[in-house]
């Protein structure tokens, strides 16, 4: 009786979430194989085949916009990691008890408006008639207004703007456990902040460093609103194909094998990051 | 007494459904974003109290999109331009034949009802009518930009960094008249239309330096230009009233190989379920006094008769500041797009995009 009710809980529990992986990511994405694994040969015919990826193979561009998405997010997934490793550790290990909540709050502030508002105010900002240029011209700095927007470097500002957030929370979280005799002992046995930081901090971090890493990563290579709102004319972003292909193309089947080439690859540099790092998942972001 | 219970059951869940049916029915609209003003659509219900309206705003390539999903349901009236009509049809079937004879055709633009006939008809069905026309060409900045008057006047190294264009089949269309070929002559030959698309690229790659960003929509576009970052741009003419309206210098240039006409139409979504209120809903909207509120919101003309004087006095202004006669008499029509082009001017669009410029 007792295990009948303990188990009964156990699947009542575990329904939503089933279901959930089930209904709305399984069965999407095995429709999404199927769909990709079709081609067109003429209106309503189709033929089952690789040919789309073959597609993809075969045109440069496609690939070179992939690699290109994969190597900005690393960059941003780097410089996030540099930006917000001090702040995190300021607000678990410095700051005070009281101050810590109200800091916490603060990085948690810009997620309450939406992406596109955001991008928004970044091109409010930096457009040559906004906020920045102006001021530069109304200081003498500069003599002609400057067009900030449009170019990569103001796409890697705000995607790092966004995503920032999601390196912070699991830094803070890990870090709070650290014990802070940790530290001290470092320090006793002679070590300086740079040895205490790369012996002690780091390594106790790792589980968040990780996981923050990982999810920055997929957010940034899947973002499509700050790329194309940011970006300028040279530059693609794949989320930004895999559109086209679906939406101006008509072409569902290329971008169902689009965006398999993305999971793909994104999975596929994660596990790259993993090996060369030396961590498993089980021992980092399984601890997080 | 068994029996007697499963009939009034069976009454009662009749009774039910028909009381539903004539309760409420929903007109969904699947239109572009201003196309169903509030103030129209509170009209409509008023006169017609069991017909609830719904829209949702989209474009051409999202409706066809939303529709291709459902295989044509979730809408009951769909208004697509009048070249995205038979290709998707053909390929998807997401439409259905229309009714000519629950449309009050006699009110329309003999030569427009025509031409959207004349595209959308398929085994001997007609798939649309239209409902209002507009052109793409050339918007500027007549203080700062007076001589724009080709499409190829945006690639001019005079107005470096200071122009832009929408990265779409319009521009490659402009472009290949500008040229001196006509793009529409080629569909029949995609081969032909192919090196066309070539040539094209190779100019628009050349421009790219030109260009300060490529537009996305009316926004963008419209905060450029009034703000002096650029001086001319690729645009449809009812973004063009609209700055004109705060701006009397910014002016809508009918290129002089033509401006390229567009005309958004009418269509049933093949699985739709509300045809009558469909019907109601197009003979609504093309009665003369809610073609005036239409055009006021739209920026475009109505298909109908004397369309042009139903304009607000604004907009009329604006146009006739635009269009002489013999602009309105060199309008290139889109053609109607064959399967396959889509995809051909995709890839050269892609390519475009991923040119380094500078």
């Amino acid at each position: 009786m007792q295990s009948d009710i303990k188990r009964l809980s156990l699947i009542l529990l575990f329904a939503p979430f089933a279901l959930w992986i089930f209904l709305l990511i399984i069965v999407p994405h095995a429709g999404m194989v199927v769909l990709s694994l079709r081609e067109k040969v003429a209106p309503r015919v189709y033929e089952y085949g690789l040919g789309n990826y073959i597609d993809f193979i075969n045109e440069p561009i496609y690939w070179n916009t992939l690699l290109r998405t994969g190597s900005m997010s690393i960059l941003v997934t780097f410089l996030a990691l540099i930006i917000g490793f001090p702040i995190a550790y300021y607000i678990a290990k410095i700051a005070g008890k009281r101050s810590r909540g109200a800091l916490f709050l603060l990085c948690l502030i810009p997620l309450w408006v939406s992406d596109l508002i955001r991008a928004f105010g970044w091109i409010l900002l930096l457009r040559e008639t906004g906020v920045v240029s102006s001021f530069l011209l109304w200081t003498g700095a500069i003599n002609q207004p400057i067009e900030f927007l449009y170019n990569d470097v103001t796409v890697i500002v705000g995607l790092v703007y966004t995503v920032i957030l999601f390196m912070i929370v699991p830094l803070v979280s890990t870090l709070d456990g650290m014990d802070d005799a940790m530290v001290e002992a470092g320090y006793n046995l002679g070590g300086n902040g740079f040895t205490v930081l790369r012996r002690i901090i780091v390594p106790y971090a790792m589980p968040g460093i990780v996981s923050g890493c990982i999810v920055v990563f997929m957010l940034t290579a899947g973002s499509y609103l700050t790329p194309i709102l940011l970006g300028g004319k040279n530059s693609s972003w794949f989320t930004e194909q895999i559109y086209d292909q679906f939406i101006t193309r008509f072409n569902w089947e290329s971008g169902a094998a689009f965006g398999f080439l993305l999971l793909a690859f994104t999975s596929l540099v994660v596990w790259l990051g993993l090996k060369l790092t030396g961590q498993t998942l089980a021992n980092t972001v399984a601890k997080s | 007494m068994r029996k007697t219970m499963k009939i009034t059951g069976v009454l009662a869940a009749m009774m039910l459904t028909t009381a539903s049916f004539a309760q409420a029915e929903t007109l969904r609209l699947l239109t572009w974003g201003f196309y169903a003003p509030e103030e129209l659509i509170q009209k409509f219900e008023a006169r017609y109290p069991d017909i609830k309206v719904e829209v949702t705003f989209s474009n051409n390539e999202e409706m066809i999109a939303k529709l291709r999903a459902t295989g044509g349901a979730g809408f009951d009236l769909a208004q697509p331009s009048h070249d995205r009509i038979y290709a998707a049809q053909l390929e998807y079937d997401i439409y259905k034949p229309l009714d000519l004879s629950k449309i009050d055709t006699s009110v329309m633009e003999p030569s427009l009802l025509d031409g959207v006939k004349a595209n959308t008809t398929i085994d001997g069905e007609v798939y649309a009518v239209p409902h209002q026309w507009g052109t793409s060409g050339l918007m500027t900045n007549k203080a700062l930009a007076p001589d724009v008057k080709r499409w190829s006047d945006l690639c001019d190294p005079k107005y470096k960094g200071k122009t832009s264009m929408r990265l779409k089949r319009t521009i490659l269309l402009g472009t290949a008249f500008a040229m001196g070929v006509n793009p529409f002559e080629a569909y029949s030959d995609l081969d032909k239309y192919q090196q066309i698309l070539d040539q094209v690229a190779e100019k628009l790659i050349a421009c790219k330096s030109n260009i300060k960003a490529y537009w996305k929509g009316g926004d963008d576009l419209s905060a450029m230009m009034l703000s002096g970052e650029i001086v001319a741009s690729e645009t449809w003419d009812s973004t063009a009233y609209k700055l004109y309206d705060q701006n009397k210098d910014i002016v809508f240039v009918p290129p002089e190989t033509g401006a390229l006409a567009w005309i958004d139409t009418f269509a049933l979504p093949r699985k739709g379920k509300a045809d009558d209120a469909a019907y109601k809903w197009i003979n609504f909207v093309l009665e003369p006094e809610n073609v005036s509120i239409m055009s006021a919101s739209t920026g475009a003309i109505a298909a109908v008769k004397g369309g042009l004087d139903l304009l607000p006095p604004d907009k009329k202004a604006a146009v006739n500041a635009a269009f002489t006669p013999a602009d309105i008499a060199n309008l290139k029509f889109f053609a109607n797009i064959p399967p396959g082009v889509e995809d051909m001017e995709g890839k050269t669009l892609e390519k475009i995009k991923a040119a380094t410029g500078n």
